[in-house]
Protein backbone atom coordinates (compact mmCIF):
# COMPACT_ATOMS: atom_id res chain seq x y z
CA UNK A 1 0.00 0.00 0.00
CA UNK A 2 2.87 2.65 0.78
CA UNK A 3 4.51 2.05 -2.43
CA UNK A 4 1.08 2.41 -4.01
CA UNK A 5 0.92 5.44 -1.85
CA UNK A 6 4.42 6.57 -3.06
CA UNK A 7 4.09 5.52 -6.95
CA UNK A 8 0.92 7.66 -6.85
CA UNK A 9 2.79 10.95 -4.94
CA UNK A 10 6.03 10.77 -7.36
CA UNK A 11 3.95 10.92 -10.63
CA UNK A 12 1.62 13.65 -9.14
CA UNK A 13 4.48 15.83 -8.55
CA UNK A 14 7.09 15.25 -11.45
CA UNK A 15 6.40 16.94 -14.49
CA UNK A 16 3.09 16.39 -16.21
CA UNK A 17 1.32 15.30 -12.91
CA UNK A 18 -0.62 18.73 -12.80
CA UNK A 19 0.52 18.48 -9.41
CA UNK A 20 0.02 22.63 -8.51
CA UNK A 21 -2.83 22.75 -11.21
CA UNK A 22 -5.71 22.39 -8.93
CA UNK A 23 -3.71 24.97 -6.51
CA UNK A 24 -3.40 27.68 -9.50
CA UNK A 25 -7.13 26.88 -10.47
CA UNK A 26 -8.43 27.46 -6.79
CA UNK A 27 -6.54 31.04 -6.79
CA UNK A 28 -8.03 32.26 -10.10
CA UNK A 29 -11.02 31.30 -8.98
CA UNK A 30 -11.10 33.30 -5.72
CA UNK A 31 -8.92 36.60 -7.35
CA UNK A 32 -11.67 36.21 -10.36
CA UNK A 33 -14.70 36.99 -7.78
CA UNK A 34 -13.88 40.36 -6.60
CA UNK A 35 -13.96 41.68 -10.00
CA UNK A 36 -17.45 39.70 -10.64
CA UNK A 37 -19.26 40.99 -7.57
CA UNK A 38 -16.51 44.28 -6.48
CA UNK A 39 -13.88 44.55 -4.27
CA UNK A 40 -16.44 46.26 -1.63
CA UNK A 41 -15.07 44.64 2.29
CA UNK A 42 -18.65 44.98 3.14
CA UNK A 43 -19.58 42.66 0.02
CA UNK A 44 -16.48 40.47 -0.18
CA UNK A 45 -16.58 39.54 3.52
CA UNK A 46 -19.72 37.82 3.68
CA UNK A 47 -19.55 35.40 1.24
CA UNK A 48 -15.69 35.10 1.98
CA UNK A 49 -16.49 31.39 3.13
CA UNK A 50 -18.82 30.43 0.40
CA UNK A 51 -17.01 31.15 -2.46
CA UNK A 52 -13.64 29.88 -0.53
CA UNK A 53 -15.84 26.34 -0.17
CA UNK A 54 -17.02 26.67 -3.87
CA UNK A 55 -13.20 27.27 -4.90
CA UNK A 56 -11.79 24.26 -3.15
CA UNK A 57 -14.64 22.67 -4.29
CA UNK A 58 -14.20 23.24 -7.82
CA UNK A 59 -10.25 22.38 -7.85
CA UNK A 60 -11.28 19.08 -6.74
CA UNK A 61 -13.37 18.41 -9.26
CA UNK A 62 -11.21 19.22 -12.15
CA UNK A 63 -8.34 17.35 -10.62
CA UNK A 64 -10.46 13.91 -10.02
CA UNK A 65 -10.03 12.24 -13.59
CA UNK A 66 -6.39 12.18 -12.79
CA UNK A 67 -7.03 9.86 -10.00
CA UNK A 68 -7.58 6.85 -12.40
CA UNK A 69 -7.55 7.62 -16.02
CA UNK A 70 -3.86 8.32 -16.65
CA UNK A 71 -3.56 4.27 -15.36
CA UNK A 72 -6.97 3.04 -17.03
CA UNK A 73 -4.89 4.18 -20.54
CA UNK A 74 -1.30 2.81 -19.76
CA UNK A 75 -3.20 -0.50 -18.71
CA UNK A 76 -1.42 0.00 -15.01
CA UNK A 77 -4.64 -0.13 -13.65
CA UNK A 78 -5.63 -3.14 -14.41
CA UNK A 79 -1.99 -4.94 -13.40
CA UNK A 80 -2.96 -3.18 -9.68
CA UNK A 81 -6.23 -5.42 -9.99
CA UNK A 82 -4.56 -8.27 -10.31
CA UNK A 83 -1.98 -7.40 -7.26
CA UNK A 84 -2.42 -9.11 -3.92
CA UNK A 85 -3.66 -6.10 -2.56
CA UNK A 86 -7.64 -5.64 -2.10
CA UNK A 87 -8.94 -3.17 -4.87
CA UNK A 88 -10.84 -1.31 -2.24
CA UNK A 89 -7.29 -0.75 -0.54
CA UNK A 90 -6.06 0.14 -3.56
CA UNK A 91 -8.85 2.69 -4.39
CA UNK A 92 -8.14 4.56 -0.69
CA UNK A 93 -4.87 4.74 -1.44
CA UNK A 94 -6.01 6.55 -4.75
CA UNK A 95 -8.24 8.46 -2.74
CA UNK A 96 -5.63 9.22 -0.46
CA UNK A 97 -3.29 10.54 -2.95
CA UNK A 98 -5.22 12.47 -4.65
CA UNK A 99 -6.32 14.36 -1.28
CA UNK A 100 -2.31 15.46 -0.10
CA UNK A 101 -1.63 16.48 -3.81
CA UNK A 102 -4.86 18.05 -4.16
CA UNK A 103 -6.44 18.70 -0.82
CA UNK A 104 -4.24 19.66 1.11
CA UNK A 105 -2.41 22.47 -0.44
CA UNK A 106 -6.25 23.99 -0.88
CA UNK A 107 -6.49 23.43 2.65
CA UNK A 108 -3.30 25.03 3.49
CA UNK A 109 -3.93 28.00 0.82
CA UNK A 110 -7.18 28.76 1.96
CA UNK A 111 -6.37 30.76 4.51
CA UNK A 112 -3.99 33.25 2.64
CA UNK A 113 -7.14 33.57 -0.32
CA UNK A 114 -8.94 34.52 2.77
CA UNK A 115 -7.20 37.72 2.93
CA UNK A 116 -7.33 38.47 -0.42
CA UNK A 117 -11.43 38.19 0.23
CA UNK A 118 -10.99 39.81 3.34
CA UNK A 119 -12.19 37.11 5.75
CA UNK A 120 -13.66 38.36 8.93
CA UNK A 121 -10.83 37.73 11.70
CA UNK A 122 -12.57 34.34 13.37
CA UNK A 123 -13.35 32.49 10.63
CA UNK A 124 -9.74 31.65 9.50
CA UNK A 125 -9.64 29.14 11.96
CA UNK A 126 -13.02 27.79 11.16
CA UNK A 127 -12.12 27.57 7.08
CA UNK A 128 -9.11 26.16 8.21
CA UNK A 129 -10.16 23.02 10.51
CA UNK A 130 -13.87 22.37 7.76
CA UNK A 131 -11.51 22.28 4.78
CA UNK A 132 -9.47 19.76 6.41
CA UNK A 133 -12.15 18.12 7.79
CA UNK A 134 -14.12 18.47 4.54
CA UNK A 135 -11.68 17.99 1.56
CA UNK A 136 -11.08 14.17 2.53
CA UNK A 137 -14.89 13.38 1.38
CA UNK A 138 -14.64 15.31 -1.44
CA UNK A 139 -11.46 13.12 -1.99
CA UNK A 140 -13.16 9.78 -1.32
CA UNK A 141 -16.73 10.71 -3.45
CA UNK A 142 -14.93 12.19 -6.02
CA UNK A 143 -12.47 9.18 -6.47
CA UNK A 144 -16.09 6.90 -6.87
CA UNK A 145 -17.15 9.41 -9.27
CA UNK A 146 -14.04 8.54 -10.91
CA UNK A 147 -14.40 4.75 -10.96
CA UNK A 148 -17.78 5.09 -12.09
CA UNK A 149 -16.41 7.11 -15.91
CA UNK A 150 -13.12 5.22 -15.76
CA UNK A 151 -14.10 3.52 -19.12
CA UNK A 152 -15.64 6.58 -21.01
CA UNK A 153 -13.91 8.57 -23.81
CA UNK A 154 -15.52 11.51 -22.45
CA UNK A 155 -16.02 10.81 -19.02
CA UNK A 156 -15.19 14.72 -17.58
CA UNK A 157 -18.59 16.33 -17.99
CA UNK A 158 -20.81 13.43 -16.99
CA UNK A 159 -18.31 12.72 -14.11
CA UNK A 160 -19.66 16.82 -13.07
CA UNK A 161 -22.95 15.70 -13.61
CA UNK A 162 -22.56 12.60 -11.16
CA UNK A 163 -19.97 14.11 -8.29
CA UNK A 164 -21.22 17.40 -7.91
CA UNK A 165 -24.83 16.49 -6.32
CA UNK A 166 -22.72 14.21 -4.04
CA UNK A 167 -20.85 17.26 -3.24
CA UNK A 168 -24.17 18.82 -2.10
CA UNK A 169 -24.30 17.71 2.19
CA UNK A 170 -20.39 17.82 2.11
CA UNK A 171 -20.65 21.74 0.68
CA UNK A 172 -23.47 22.52 3.09
CA UNK A 173 -22.01 21.78 6.31
CA UNK A 174 -18.64 22.64 5.94
CA UNK A 175 -19.72 25.91 4.31
CA UNK A 176 -21.59 26.71 7.42
CA UNK A 177 -18.73 25.70 9.57
CA UNK A 178 -17.11 28.57 8.17
CA UNK A 179 -19.79 30.83 7.56
CA UNK A 180 -20.48 30.26 11.32
CA UNK A 181 -17.03 31.09 12.08
CA UNK A 182 -16.72 33.66 10.18
CA UNK A 183 -19.90 35.06 11.99
CA UNK A 184 -18.48 34.34 16.07
CA UNK A 185 -21.32 31.83 16.42
CA UNK A 186 -21.50 28.21 17.67
CA UNK A 187 -19.86 25.73 14.83
CA UNK A 188 -20.40 22.55 17.12
CA UNK A 189 -23.42 20.72 14.76
CA UNK A 190 -22.32 21.30 11.27
CA UNK A 191 -18.52 20.68 12.35
CA UNK A 192 -19.85 17.05 13.91
CA UNK A 193 -22.82 16.63 10.59
CA UNK A 194 -18.74 17.38 8.21
CA UNK A 195 -17.07 15.04 10.43
CA UNK A 196 -19.52 12.03 10.14
CA UNK A 197 -19.85 12.62 6.09
CA UNK A 198 -16.35 12.62 5.84
CA UNK A 199 -15.84 9.33 8.15
CA UNK A 200 -19.11 7.80 6.76
CA UNK A 201 -17.98 8.34 2.90
CA UNK A 202 -14.54 7.43 3.68
CA UNK A 203 -15.90 4.05 5.64
CA UNK A 204 -18.07 3.16 2.71
CA UNK A 205 -17.41 4.39 -0.46
CA UNK A 206 -14.20 3.07 -1.01
CA UNK A 207 -16.45 -0.18 -1.34
CA UNK A 208 -18.49 1.29 -3.74
CA UNK A 209 -16.03 2.56 -5.71
CA UNK A 210 -14.35 -0.81 -6.03
CA UNK A 211 -17.70 -2.76 -6.84
CA UNK A 212 -17.67 -0.04 -9.74
CA UNK A 213 -14.13 -0.34 -10.64
CA UNK A 214 -14.37 -4.27 -10.74
CA UNK A 215 -17.06 -3.99 -13.36
CA UNK A 216 -15.38 -1.41 -15.72
CA UNK A 217 -12.43 -3.66 -15.27
CA UNK A 218 -14.57 -6.93 -16.63
CA UNK B 1 -46.21 -19.45 -9.31
CA UNK B 2 -43.80 -16.32 -7.48
CA UNK B 3 -43.03 -13.26 -8.46
CA UNK B 4 -39.98 -13.85 -9.60
CA UNK B 5 -41.16 -15.89 -12.92
CA UNK B 6 -41.92 -12.33 -14.38
CA UNK B 7 -38.05 -11.85 -14.62
CA UNK B 8 -38.57 -13.94 -17.72
CA UNK B 9 -38.35 -11.23 -20.16
CA UNK B 10 -41.25 -13.48 -22.37
CA UNK B 11 -43.36 -13.74 -19.17
CA UNK B 12 -43.41 -9.95 -17.97
CA UNK B 13 -44.25 -9.01 -21.73
CA UNK B 14 -47.49 -11.01 -21.34
CA UNK B 15 -48.35 -9.97 -18.13
CA UNK B 16 -47.21 -6.33 -19.16
CA UNK B 17 -50.00 -6.65 -22.46
CA UNK B 18 -52.14 -8.25 -20.25
CA UNK B 19 -52.04 -5.25 -17.41
CA UNK B 20 -51.23 -2.29 -19.46
CA UNK B 21 -54.58 -1.58 -20.86
CA UNK B 22 -56.89 -1.98 -17.62
CA UNK B 23 -54.37 0.10 -15.57
CA UNK B 24 -54.26 2.56 -18.13
CA UNK B 25 -57.75 3.11 -18.40
CA UNK B 26 -57.99 3.30 -14.35
CA UNK B 27 -55.48 5.64 -14.40
CA UNK B 28 -57.12 8.12 -16.97
CA UNK B 29 -60.10 7.46 -15.17
CA UNK B 30 -59.40 8.88 -11.82
CA UNK B 31 -57.12 11.21 -13.66
CA UNK B 32 -60.03 12.88 -14.81
CA UNK B 33 -62.49 12.24 -12.09
CA UNK B 34 -60.03 13.68 -9.95
CA UNK B 35 -59.37 16.89 -11.64
CA UNK B 36 -62.63 17.38 -13.17
CA UNK B 37 -64.15 16.92 -8.94
CA UNK B 38 -61.01 19.24 -7.67
CA UNK B 39 -60.97 21.87 -10.62
CA UNK B 40 -64.40 22.52 -10.71
CA UNK B 41 -66.42 20.72 -7.71
CA UNK B 42 -64.35 21.90 -4.58
CA UNK B 43 -65.14 25.30 -3.43
CA UNK B 44 -62.06 27.90 -3.50
CA UNK B 45 -60.14 27.84 -0.37
CA UNK B 46 -61.03 31.27 1.71
CA UNK B 47 -57.81 32.72 1.85
CA UNK B 48 -55.92 31.61 -0.96
CA UNK B 49 -58.57 31.60 -3.52
CA UNK B 50 -58.67 29.62 -6.70
CA UNK B 51 -55.12 29.17 -6.61
CA UNK B 52 -55.48 26.11 -3.98
CA UNK B 53 -56.77 23.84 -6.53
CA UNK B 54 -52.90 23.53 -8.33
CA UNK B 55 -52.69 20.90 -5.12
CA UNK B 56 -54.21 18.64 -7.41
CA UNK B 57 -51.35 18.31 -9.75
CA UNK B 58 -48.94 19.33 -7.27
CA UNK B 59 -48.88 16.45 -4.18
CA UNK B 60 -49.52 13.58 -6.54
CA UNK B 61 -46.60 14.42 -8.90
CA UNK B 62 -44.42 15.34 -5.54
CA UNK B 63 -45.31 12.03 -4.69
CA UNK B 64 -44.59 10.16 -7.44
CA UNK B 65 -40.95 11.71 -7.76
CA UNK B 66 -39.68 10.28 -4.78
CA UNK B 67 -41.62 7.21 -5.08
CA UNK B 68 -40.29 6.79 -8.63
CA UNK B 69 -36.84 7.01 -7.00
CA UNK B 70 -37.83 4.12 -4.09
CA UNK B 71 -38.83 1.93 -6.94
CA UNK B 72 -35.59 2.59 -8.78
CA UNK B 73 -33.43 1.40 -5.86
CA UNK B 74 -35.75 -1.37 -5.45
CA UNK B 75 -35.12 -2.71 -9.30
CA UNK B 76 -30.98 -1.72 -8.49
CA UNK B 77 -30.95 -3.75 -5.24
CA UNK B 78 -33.01 -7.08 -7.14
CA UNK B 79 -30.88 -6.29 -10.31
CA UNK B 80 -27.32 -6.12 -8.01
CA UNK B 81 -28.32 -9.38 -6.15
CA UNK B 82 -30.65 -11.67 -8.44
CA UNK B 83 -29.32 -10.39 -12.00
CA UNK B 84 -33.04 -10.29 -13.63
CA UNK B 85 -32.46 -8.18 -16.50
CA UNK B 86 -36.11 -6.93 -16.68
CA UNK B 87 -35.42 -5.98 -13.47
CA UNK B 88 -32.98 -3.37 -14.72
CA UNK B 89 -34.77 -2.06 -17.63
CA UNK B 90 -37.33 -1.11 -15.27
CA UNK B 91 -35.45 0.79 -13.66
CA UNK B 92 -34.13 2.53 -16.77
CA UNK B 93 -37.06 2.94 -17.89
CA UNK B 94 -38.93 4.66 -14.51
CA UNK B 95 -36.01 7.49 -14.45
CA UNK B 96 -37.70 9.76 -16.89
CA UNK B 97 -40.99 9.53 -15.74
CA UNK B 98 -39.82 10.18 -12.42
CA UNK B 99 -37.76 12.89 -13.55
CA UNK B 100 -40.91 14.49 -15.41
CA UNK B 101 -42.76 14.35 -12.49
CA UNK B 102 -40.05 16.46 -10.20
CA UNK B 103 -40.43 18.74 -13.32
CA UNK B 104 -44.01 18.66 -12.57
CA UNK B 105 -43.59 19.57 -9.06
CA UNK B 106 -41.35 22.04 -9.30
CA UNK B 107 -43.00 23.89 -11.67
CA UNK B 108 -46.54 23.64 -10.05
CA UNK B 109 -45.17 24.48 -7.44
CA UNK B 110 -43.38 27.77 -8.65
CA UNK B 111 -46.58 28.91 -10.55
CA UNK B 112 -48.25 28.80 -7.12
CA UNK B 113 -45.52 30.21 -5.27
CA UNK B 114 -45.96 33.62 -7.28
CA UNK B 115 -49.39 34.98 -6.32
CA UNK B 116 -48.91 33.36 -2.78
CA UNK B 117 -45.08 33.48 -1.38
CA UNK B 118 -44.65 36.57 -4.12
CA UNK B 119 -41.95 34.41 -5.49
CA UNK B 120 -41.23 31.66 -8.37
CA UNK B 121 -38.77 30.29 -6.15
CA UNK B 122 -37.70 30.13 -2.93
CA UNK B 123 -34.28 28.87 -1.56
CA UNK B 124 -36.50 26.63 0.77
CA UNK B 125 -35.14 22.97 2.01
CA UNK B 126 -38.18 21.11 0.63
CA UNK B 127 -38.04 23.20 -2.96
CA UNK B 128 -34.12 22.82 -2.69
CA UNK B 129 -34.24 19.41 -1.70
CA UNK B 130 -36.59 18.68 -5.10
CA UNK B 131 -34.38 20.19 -7.00
CA UNK B 132 -30.97 17.68 -6.21
CA UNK B 133 -33.41 14.90 -7.02
CA UNK B 134 -33.76 16.21 -10.09
CA UNK B 135 -30.40 16.57 -10.24
CA UNK B 136 -29.98 12.82 -9.23
CA UNK B 137 -32.29 11.94 -12.01
CA UNK B 138 -30.22 13.61 -14.88
CA UNK B 139 -27.01 12.04 -13.61
CA UNK B 140 -28.50 8.54 -13.48
CA UNK B 141 -30.15 9.03 -16.90
CA UNK B 142 -26.76 10.77 -18.53
CA UNK B 143 -24.60 7.50 -16.97
CA UNK B 144 -27.42 5.30 -19.04
CA UNK B 145 -27.06 6.05 -21.96
CA UNK B 146 -23.26 7.21 -21.78
CA UNK B 147 -21.99 3.45 -21.28
CA UNK B 148 -22.45 1.11 -24.75
CA UNK B 149 -22.27 -2.42 -23.43
CA UNK B 150 -25.96 -3.08 -21.76
CA UNK B 151 -24.82 -5.23 -18.43
CA UNK B 152 -22.14 -2.38 -17.54
CA UNK B 153 -24.63 0.33 -18.00
CA UNK B 154 -27.08 -1.55 -15.56
CA UNK B 155 -24.24 -2.20 -12.73
CA UNK B 156 -22.94 0.92 -12.81
CA UNK B 157 -26.18 2.98 -12.69
CA UNK B 158 -27.46 0.11 -10.09
CA UNK B 159 -24.89 1.30 -7.73
CA UNK B 160 -24.82 4.73 -8.39
CA UNK B 161 -28.49 4.58 -7.73
CA UNK B 162 -27.69 3.09 -4.28
CA UNK B 163 -25.17 5.51 -3.26
CA UNK B 164 -27.49 8.58 -4.62
CA UNK B 165 -29.99 7.43 -2.64
CA UNK B 166 -27.89 7.72 0.09
CA UNK B 167 -26.91 11.05 -0.28
CA UNK B 168 -30.35 12.42 -1.19
CA UNK B 169 -31.46 11.79 1.61
CA UNK B 170 -28.25 13.26 3.28
CA UNK B 171 -29.03 16.20 1.37
CA UNK B 172 -32.46 16.49 2.41
CA UNK B 173 -31.59 16.81 6.05
CA UNK B 174 -28.47 19.07 4.86
CA UNK B 175 -30.96 21.24 3.63
CA UNK B 176 -33.50 21.14 6.34
CA UNK B 177 -30.49 22.21 8.39
CA UNK B 178 -29.30 25.32 6.17
CA UNK B 179 -32.25 27.36 6.14
CA UNK B 180 -35.75 27.66 7.68
CA UNK B 181 -38.45 26.59 5.13
CA UNK B 182 -41.35 28.50 3.54
CA UNK B 183 -43.05 25.64 2.34
CA UNK B 184 -46.08 24.22 4.57
CA UNK B 185 -45.86 20.72 6.30
CA UNK B 186 -47.60 17.62 5.35
CA UNK B 187 -50.88 17.93 4.40
CA UNK B 188 -51.31 13.88 4.32
CA UNK B 189 -50.07 12.52 7.23
CA UNK B 190 -52.08 10.08 9.43
CA UNK B 191 -52.57 12.55 11.82
CA UNK B 192 -55.75 13.72 10.70
CA UNK B 193 -55.26 17.26 12.94
CA UNK B 194 -52.61 18.97 10.53
CA UNK B 195 -54.78 17.32 7.33
CA UNK B 196 -56.83 19.48 4.55
CA UNK B 197 -60.45 19.97 4.83
CA UNK B 198 -61.95 16.74 3.40
CA UNK B 199 -63.61 18.42 0.62
CA UNK B 200 -60.45 18.55 -0.78
CA UNK B 201 -58.74 15.49 0.55
CA UNK B 202 -61.12 13.05 -0.95
CA UNK B 203 -60.36 14.30 -4.81
CA UNK B 204 -56.95 14.53 -4.17
CA UNK B 205 -56.79 10.43 -3.22
CA UNK B 206 -58.56 10.19 -6.10
CA UNK B 207 -55.40 12.46 -8.02
CA UNK B 208 -53.01 10.67 -6.08
CA UNK B 209 -54.56 7.48 -7.03
CA UNK B 210 -54.51 8.13 -10.89
CA UNK B 211 -50.57 9.21 -10.82
CA UNK B 212 -49.66 6.27 -9.43
CA UNK B 213 -51.67 4.55 -11.91
CA UNK B 214 -50.63 6.60 -14.19
CA UNK B 215 -46.55 6.04 -13.16
CA UNK B 216 -47.57 2.43 -13.26
CA UNK B 217 -48.73 2.05 -16.62
CA UNK B 218 -45.76 4.54 -17.59
CA UNK B 219 -43.18 2.45 -16.41
CA UNK B 220 -44.64 -1.21 -17.68
CA UNK B 221 -44.98 0.66 -21.30
CA UNK B 222 -41.76 1.59 -21.66
CA UNK B 223 -40.17 -1.46 -19.59
CA UNK B 224 -41.83 -3.49 -22.56
CA UNK B 225 -40.51 -1.30 -25.05
CA UNK B 226 -36.75 -1.30 -23.52
CA UNK B 227 -37.41 -5.41 -23.81
CA UNK B 228 -37.98 -5.28 -27.63
CA UNK B 229 -35.59 -2.57 -28.48
CA UNK B 230 -32.76 -4.99 -26.90
CA UNK B 231 -34.27 -8.12 -28.17
CA UNK B 232 -33.98 -6.24 -32.02
CA UNK B 233 -30.92 -5.28 -31.63
CA UNK B 234 -29.70 -8.98 -30.79
CA UNK B 235 -31.40 -10.30 -33.94
CA UNK B 236 -29.87 -7.66 -36.08
CA UNK B 237 -26.52 -8.57 -34.32
CA UNK B 238 -27.11 -12.09 -35.04
CA UNK B 239 -28.30 -11.37 -38.50
CA UNK B 240 -25.16 -9.66 -39.54
CA UNK B 241 -22.87 -12.91 -37.79
CA UNK B 242 -25.29 -14.92 -40.16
Amino acid sequence: MRALLLRDLALAVRAGGGFGLGLSFFLIVTVLVPFAVGPDTGTLAPIAPGVLWIGALLACLLSLDRILALDWEDGSLDLLATAPLPLEGIVTVKALAHWITTGLPLVAAAPALGVLLSLPGPGYLWLFVSLLLGTPALSVIGTFGAALVVGLKRGGLLMSLLVLPLYVPTLIFGAEVARRGAEGLDVQTPLLMLAGISTGSLALLPFAAAAVLRVNLR
Amino acid sequence: MSLWEYANPVKFIRLADRMLPPVAVLALLCLVVGLVWGFFFTPDDYRQGSTVKIIYLHVPSALMAINAWLMMLVASLIWIIRRHHVSALAARAAAPVGATMTVIALATGAIWGQPMWGTWWAWDPRLTSFLILFLFYLGYMALWEAIESDDTAADLTAILCLVGSVFAILSRYAVNFWNQGLHQGASLSMDAEENVADVFWLPLLVCMAGFVLLFLALVLLRTQTEIRARRTRALIARERAA
